[in-house]
């Protein structure tokens, strides 16, 4: 009914937060209503967040490599603030053997430095499709 | 579901006021009863627009506010509002990235909002939005509209205070003088106040509010003498002459100056009365768009499917104009049932 809202956010150290925005543009471009908090974010505000802006989606971008030691945590407060049916999705660099790991634990979607940015929003509006059945 | 989620954010639940939100922005079915619900609830909050030209700092500007009247005790509630495109309906919503310092607060709750379509600087859900956060016990709610040019004035038709932003640089004096925008100030703001030209802003608008409240409070040399006329507005009340308040919002400068200017705003309105009669006029224009919007639909649910169409393609090519293709309309909505 009314438009997909994402937020994109980038948790954890990283520098440059080059690829969560162009992102955030492809997904825009998708349609979709795309709220971009900016670089740092903690677990916690990155939940804060999701829950103040009643997101469908939030996609996270990881360039540093602690993946696992974030995830999971914003997986967790995400959780505790009652969000456990909004998708986690995470682009960056994640190993093989971690990606089955994280799909463990609650994240709907996976994405490598070379994904297309269009498969990502139609990732997105089947994991929508699939919800709303 | 809406019904609940009204009681479920009356009782405190922040989930509830953000569901909520969104079944309002989505006009999803049983969101007229739910706001019903909350309506008498509603009216307590002063309701602030931030409103200025794109890059002026409205979004720093409000950060730095919410912390002020954080600082005060007061609760606040925030609705940014960015643009839609035009052409693929999504948007980008990043109003967020400045206001990080007000994240882990409880007494502070942020949301964006795409304009979806809708002119004039704010959301159509905007002013339903406000409600839902005044009737979650926010004391003050600031509504950040999108980087606004000169006609973007709606928001006066939701705030109780007008804040419109200015930055040095942005505009010459002829900018000043345009009709728009700075009409609607109760309080301006020169931000960015340290960096150069910020005097000519100021002079600027200064001659602006002279030359726009003709009737304003000044004094006149007379033989020597200096006369106060006693402004008014046409109900005896005093006028308000918008105060020209500098800030510098990365920095926390002049924040506080415009917290009270904003609190003096607001008594000025309630020692005058004017806020009844404000109040008075809201509800009128609200109504007329409500009234629009609901027979709008009515007459498109009463006519037949291709109804519209048909007389489109009769305006296209020209054998019918389009008031005449209007009347025709209304007429088969009126025979229709």
């Amino acid at each position: 009914m009314g438009a997909i809202r994402v937020l994109i956010a980038k948790p954890g150290l990283d520098g440059h937060d080059r690829g969560a925005k162009v992102i955030a543009r492809a997904l825009r471009d998708a349609g979709m209503e795309v709220i971009y908090t900016g670089l740092r974010q903690t677990p916690e505000m990155i939940a804060e967040a999701a829950l103040q802006e009643d997101v469908d989606v939030v996609g996270l971008s990881i360039l540093s490599g602690a993946h696992m030691a974030l995830v999971p945590r914003i997986r967790e407060v995400m959780n505790e603030h009652g969000l456990k049916d909004v998708f986690l999705i995470v682009g960056g660099i994640i190993p093989d053997e971690d990606k089955a790991k994280l799909s463990a634990l609650g994240v709907q979607g996976i994405f490598g430095p070379g994904a297309n940015t269009e498969d990502i929003a139609t990732f997105i509006r089947e994991l929508m499709e699939a919800q709303g059945t | 579901m809406t019904q609940e989620l009204a009681q479920a954010m009356l009782n405190g639940s922040r989930r509830a006021l953000a569901q909520l939100l969104t079944a309002v922005e989505n006009e999803r079915e049983g969101v007229d009863q739910a706001l019903a619900a909350l309506f008498p609830h509603t009216g307590r909050a002063w309701v602030i627009g931030i409103t200025g030209a794109p890059g002026t700092g409205k979004s720093t500007l409000v950060n730095a506010l919410a912390k002020a009247y954080r600082a005060q005790d007061k609760t606040v509630g925030i609705i940014a509002v960015d643009p839609t495109s035009p052409f693929t309906g999504g948007a980008i919503l990043g109003d967020r990235i400045r206001m990080r310092d007000l994240s882990g607060d409880p007494g502070i709750f942020i949301r964006s909002m795409a304009t979806r379509g809708s002119l004039g600087g704010l959301a159509r859900a905007t002013r339903d939005a406000v409600r839902v956060l005044d009737a979650g016990g926010y004391d003050i709610i600031l509504v950040e509209t999108v980087g606004a040019g000169q006609n973007e004035v709606a928001i006066v038709r939701t705030a109780h205070t007008t804040v419109v932003v200015e930055a040095p640089g942005l505009g010459d004096e002829v900018q000043a003088i345009k009709a728009g925008i700075l009409e609607i100030a109760d309080v301006l703001v020169v931000n960015k106040a340290d960096r150069p030209g910020v005097t000519n802003t100021v002079r600027a608008l200064r001659t602006m509010l002279e030359l726009g409240h003709p009737t304003a409070r000044r004094l006149i040399s007379h033989h020597g003498q200096r006369l106060e006329v006693p402004a008014t507005n046409g109900h005896d009340a005093p006028l308000w002459l918008p105060p020209i308040v500098q800030t510098v919002a990365s920095e926390n400068k002049g924040i506080d100056e415009l917290a009270a200017a904003v609190d003096q705003h607001r008594r000025h309105l309630e020692a005058a009365e004017s806020l009844d009669s404000m109040e008075r006029q809201h509800i009128e224009i609200e109504l007329e768009d409500r009234l629009r919007e609901s027979l709008l639909r009515r007459l498109l649910e009463r006519l037949p499917a291709d109804s519209v169409q048909a007389v489109i393609e009769r305006v296209q090519a020209r054998t019918l104009d389009p008031q005449g293709a209007v009347d025709e309309l209304i007429a088969q909505a009126e025979d229709g049932i």
